[in-house]
């Protein structure tokens, strides 16, 4: 135990929880978009997937605890460790240059900050419904046993969402930041679990970088498509 | 202006002692191209000598790039503009008449300056001292070639050993982090067979005393890499965090 | 007059040291933890002894100039390392080391110690590959050698270009686990300014922490110096910047006799001088010559660009001289070579000071990618410095102050005159004679620290009552003055020149009257003029700032203090040696081919000096070299 705590207390330590939340991260971020891509199947496509989610119940909960957990190491370890960097030189030079570092890599903790105040805007969007009441009540009804059966229309709210260039504009800006992050981020995890090798990093770095961009587009496509009328409320009745 | 002359006008920080305030103050110089980095400062200093005025005080020794104590950031890139280059076998070759360069000391808490662009530099030593080495006394070796190493292993293990331990890693890395050095001294014992045996400990000890000595971590943005003078990987880093990951997750304590 | 004794033990030659270190006292290992070290200089001598004796049990106190015991000049060493380990089985054996390094060293060397020399070379690669020390590998797993000046066996080691540094961190980090254990205490940044002697025996230095600008006092039961050579007497060589005489010096104040200074090294392989703001020389391995060919041109004044000129035209003036050493003749004689051929107006470059080392031929043979994995560093390090390509265009050399053989004179057991006083590595005159064969010097420095002094030491301290003084005992007040004294001396004078231009003054005379050639007028020039310089120095040198700080100009003005005092006596040694050997090449005594012309009937001995209490110069003492296992031959490499 006293092992474990000296690892997590040291830089490399905290730099390998960093990656492995990154990893974890990743994953919810891949799979958060495959459900994503639901929207342009269609509502009832994307109203069933929520719907099952919904009906997890108790193992949702779990999930977005764990989830919740995973996101408080990722952050809080990174503060702290930008703190104890940013200590480490505390006086910066008069004439600054770098070589080979991205702008990626020397922005992480920004980049970082700004996904998570869009986490915090997009829960309070679209998973709590402050921003925008009218849309998150939206309701589907469809025939169930027979009968007709409401439910949550996250289409329509989506939909309805995004036709607010506001909306559009931040979930772009904060897409493209999601993007640089998980540009550096993807491959340099590798790096961090200790992985390195001559003929593949290059290739985990151009898919890392790759991925990540794929991972920004896929997201970015959703508003944009709403905001230009790829995506739109089938029949246009309820939805309305 | 003769031939190969060049007129430069410099920016270097000044700093009497450890805790008086500093500044960058400039000054004018005509150096030859032939010059070493250090042979213009020499230069300026005989100029600032004869004037009445301390001269600037700068660390440096063999002049031929392997002693590792010539330490300063030129124009933002600790040793200059060259990669694979220490200050000292920087040429003014490099420049151009006209140009303005900036002169500054490695920055980083764990090395505090001592004066004008003299730092203070033990913490790589106690980071040596707290297991960089093989607990072998004097006299009880077996015959040499009693321990074979591949030759690709020796080569290896030769490019991390080639370190000066200038601290040119700590400079360029913007969390002024030390693990290139760090990693380098446990990467070259590690490709040996006679460093394995002491493996785990050494990259507990290392990591922990280079987290001790304030350095900050490595966000793996290479710059260390390319700024040393040494040209030496960072897949010694790779082979550190591994090899702490297995040491201090495994560890009985 | 001081007693020369040696302590050489008596018997059969190959049972000397195993004899003698039946016979040597020891300390008890519960006595050793009360006794204190005190190692001077952390460099491949030093830091192997402060380690080794740490190891034992002793507490020592490390001290060095630089930042970190891992910057000693050791560290630039960069061709290779010799053993008698005859891996290759091309018939090398320890007598076959000894005899080359006798012969190598002009017959001026003592018999005994080089023999130990060679004798230990073979545990100090164990000892290196042990620590971890990355030596070239065959394939195999083996370890690889190559061959060097002066020998006709492979019998180096190497790691690329840098083995020194190899050697050196291998040493440090023995030091700094000690450290670690508690049994060093590292002072670094502290330079020795004097030796404390109590009751004639040395048990103690005054430092002055560079840092701070404080003078401390350091008690020890015994002092070791491994401070390395005074080939900076010559402001231009290719020693470390801040390489210096001072400790020797000092300690030569202080009654230890200094030992043939006139032997110095010139390196035949270095980048010539490119202009007057040159701070230092820089050395191309000796290993260039193993695939480098080195000529002139035949022409006088020939300024065509090598290229250009044919081979018929091109004198390959080494493999024509000594046909069965060729381009790996030793240095003095490949220096004298050099000399020669620009001397006759056959030089290249500017100033006409340089040879071709040619690389064409070898490139040809092996291609380049095998050049570049033997000698990459090398030529990148050139091409860095000259801005010349040498894959494509020959380097152009010319010889440089490399190492200096002579140094305070010791025992058989690495003691100096004075008691307590032992002396290691290039500050020592031992074992390399007149003239050091190339990786030798990485050689003797460990063979010195790892294997010699351990045994030595303990036969002096066991006679010893630890702690028999301390910080607090009059003769350290007294040196203590003394140096605050010089050192306030140095900055009243508050003249007009700077340090450099004397050091630069200095290094030019000496290089002139004292340098490749030697002749009795040069020599009592330079005699009449280095007083007048040093009374120069001290009524018109500036020293800016002030003692009590951190202040480089005060580090360099003692030391060229001390310079200006030491280059006399080296002149004086060199006028007093009348006869030409190795380094040291008296114009008079030449062959009708150019060669040194020893004088074995007068000269087969060791001069050693001991500085006359009123400072008005030196008396001479000797030490007869005594040959009963080589016979005394002209030294020919033909």
């Amino acid at each position: 135990m006293q092992s474990l705590l000296r690892f997590l207390g040291s830089t490399v330590g905290a730099k390998f929880l960093m990656a492995l939340t990154g990893v974890l991260l990743a994953l919810f971020v891949v799979g958060h978009l495959s459900g994503n891509f639901l929207l342009y199947k269609g509502q009832d496509a994307m109203n069933d997937y929520a719907e099952m989610l919904q009906g997890l119940g108790p193992a949702l909960w779990i999930v977005r605890l764990g989830l919740l957990a995973v996101f408080a190491t990722h952050i809080y370890y990174g503060i702290r460790l930008k703190r104890r960097n940013a200590a480490a030189r505390p006086v910066n030079y008069a004439h600054e240059d770098t070589i080979q570092a991205s702008f990626a890599s020397r922005s992480m903790i920004l980049t970082g900050l700004v996904v998570l105040a869009f986490v915090a805007m997009h829960l309070a969007h679209f998973t709590l419904g402050w921003l925008d009441a009218e849309a998150y009540d939206l309701k589907q009804t469809v025939q169930r046993d027979g009968q007709p059966f409401e439910r949550h229309d996250v289409f329509g709210m989506v939909v309805a969402g995004f036709h607010n260039d506001v909306f559009v504009i931040l979930y772009a800006f904060a897409m493209v930041v999601l993007g640089l992050h998980l540009s550096h981020g993807l491959h340099s995890l590798f790096q961090t679990l200790g992985f390195r090798h001559p003929a593949y990093t290059p290739w985990i770095e151009r898919i890392g970088r790759g991925l990540a961009w794929v991972l920004a587009v896929g997201f970015l496509s959703i508003p944009l498509a709403v905001r230009f009328g790829f995506i739109a409320a089938a029949g246009g009745g309820d939805a309305g | 202006m003769s031939q190969g002359n060049m007129r430069l006008k410099l920016h270097i920080w000044r700093q009497k002692g450890a805790s008086a305030p500093g500044a960058m103050k400039t000054y004018e110089v005509t150096a030859n191209e032939h010059m070493s980095f250090l042979e213009m400062l020499d230069v300026l200093n005989q100029e600032l000598i004869e004037k009445g005025e301390e001269p600037v005080a700068f660390d440096h020794d063999c002049r031929e790039g392997i002693c590792g104590s010539c330490n300063m950031v030129i124009n933002g890139h600790p040793h200059g503009p060259q990669r694979g280059t220490t200050a000292c076998q920087l040429h003014m070759r490099t420049f151009k008449d006209g140009d303005e360069i900036f002169v500054e000391p490695w920055r980083a808490r764990a090395f505090p300056i001592i004066k004008d662009l003299v730092v203070d530099r033990t913490a790589f030593d106690r980071i040596i001292a707290s297991g960089g080495y093989v607990s072998v006394n004097s006299g009880s070796a077996p015959d040499a070639n009693e321990i074979l190493i591949g030759r690709d292993d020796a080569e290896e293990a030769f490019e991390y050993a080639a370190c000066i331990g200038c601290g040119a890693c700590v400079a360029a890395c913007k969390n002024a982090s030390a693990m290139l050095f760090t990693a380098a001294k446990f990467a070259h014992l590690e490709k040996l067979p006679q460093g394995q045996v002491e493996s785990d400990r050494r990259a507990v000890e290392m990591v922990m005393q280079h987290d001790a000595e304030g350095f900050g971590a490595c966000t793996n943005q290479y710059e260390c890499e390319a700024a040393c003078p040494k040209e030496i990987s960072v897949t010694s880093i790779a082979m550190l965090n591994r090899a702490y990951r297995r040491a201090a997750l495994s560890s009985k304590s | 007059m001081t007693n020369l004794d040696a302590k050489i033990p008596s018997g059969p030659l190959e049972k000397k040291w195993d004899s003698r270190r039946f016979e040597l006292k020891l300390v008890n290992p519960a006595n050793k933890r009360k006794y204190r070290v005190l190692v001077v200089g952390t460099g491949l001598a030093g830091g192997s002894a402060a380690a080794t004796l740490a190891e034992l049990g002793y507490n020592v106190e490390a001290f060095c100039f630089q930042d970190s015991p891992r910057r000693a000049h050791s560290i630039a060493a960069q061709g290779g390392i010799n053993a008698a380990k005859n891996y290759q089985g091309d018939g090398d054996s320890v007598q076959r080391l000894f005899y080359d390094t006798i012969k190598g060293g002009d017959f001026r060397s003592r018999e005994a110690n080089v023999y130990r020399l060679a004798q230990v070379s073979v545990n100090i690669i164990d000892q290196c590959v042990a620590q971890g020390v990355p030596f070239a590998r065959e394939y195999g797993g083996t370890l690889a050698n190559r061959s060097f000046g002066g020998a006709q066996v492979s019998r180096t080691f190497y790691a690329r270009g840098q083995t020194g540094q190899q050697l050196l961190i291998g040493c440090y980090q023995a030091l700094e686990r000690q450290v670690q254990a508690g049994k060093v205490k590292m002072h670094t940044r502290h330079e020795m300014l004097d030796v404390v002697l109590v009751d004639g025996h040395a048990k103690g230095i005054v430092t002055r922490d560079l840092k701070t600008g404080k003078i401390q006092r350091h008690f020890g039961d015994a002092v070791i110096l491994a401070t390395g050579g005074y080939g900076n007497v010559f402001y231009l060589s290719t020693n470390a910047k801040n390489c210096n005489v001072t400790a020797a010096y000092r300690a030569h104040r202080r009654g230890a006799l200094f030992a043939n200074p006139c032997y110095t090294q010139i390196h035949p392989t270095c980048i010539p001088v490119s202009g007057d703001y040159q701070s230092k020389l820089t050395l191309m391995s000796e290993s260039l010559r193993n695939d480098g060919r080195i000529w002139v041109p035949k022409k006088h004044g020939d300024d065509r660009k090598p290229g250009q000129i044919p081979e018929g035209e091109r004198d390959y003036y080494l493999e024509r001289k000594y046909p069965s050493f060729g381009n790996l003749a030793p240095r003095d004689i490949a220096s004298r070579a050099a000399k020669e051929a620009c001397d006759d107006g056959r030089g290249v470059g500017p100033g006409g000071l340089g040879v071709y080392l040619d690389f064409a031929d070898a490139i040809q043979r092996l291609g380049e990618d095998a050049v570049r994995s033997r000698y990459g560093n090398l030529f990148h390090m050139y091409a860095k410095i000259t801005g010349d390509d040498p894959y494509k265009t020959p380097m152009r050399i010319y010889p440089a102050v490399h190492y200096t053989m002579g140094g305070l004179w010791v025992d058989y057991h690495l003691q100096s005159t004075i008691p307590g006083l032992f002396v290691l590595g290039e500050a020592n005159f031992s074992d390399h004679g007149a003239n050091r064969l190339g990786a030798s010097a990485l050689m003797q420095g460990l063979a010195d620290g790892y294997f010699v002094i351990p045994y030595t030491l303990g036969n002096y301290l066991a006679d010893q009552r630890p702690g028999l003084a301390d910080e607090q005992h009059a003769a350290f007040a007294e040196v203590e003055n003394e140096v605050r004294a010089r050192l306030q001396r140095l900055m009243d004078v508050n003249g007009s020149r700077t340090v450099d231009s004397f050091h630069r003054e200095l290094g030019k005379l000496i290089w002139d009257k004292c340098g490749m050639a030697r002749d009795k007028q040069g020599l009592e020039e330079a005699l009449r003029r280095i007083p007048e310089l040093r009374e120069e120095f001290w009524g018109n040198v500036r020293v800016p700032g002030d003692t009590g700080d951190f202040n480089q100009e005060l580090e360099k003005a003692g030391r060229v203090a001390d310079f200006m005092e030491f280059g006399e006596m080296m002149c004086l040694d060199a006028l007093t040696r009348d006869e030409s050997c190795g380094g040291h090449f008296r114009t008079e005594h030449q062959t009708d081919d150019g060669e040194a012309m020893r004088n074995d009937d007068d000269f087969a001995h060791v001069a050693a000096w001991e500085r006359k209490s009123d400072g008005s110069g030196w008396t001479e003492h000797r030490e007869q070299l005594e040959f009963e296992n080589v016979k005394l031959s002209v030294r020919s490499y033909k």
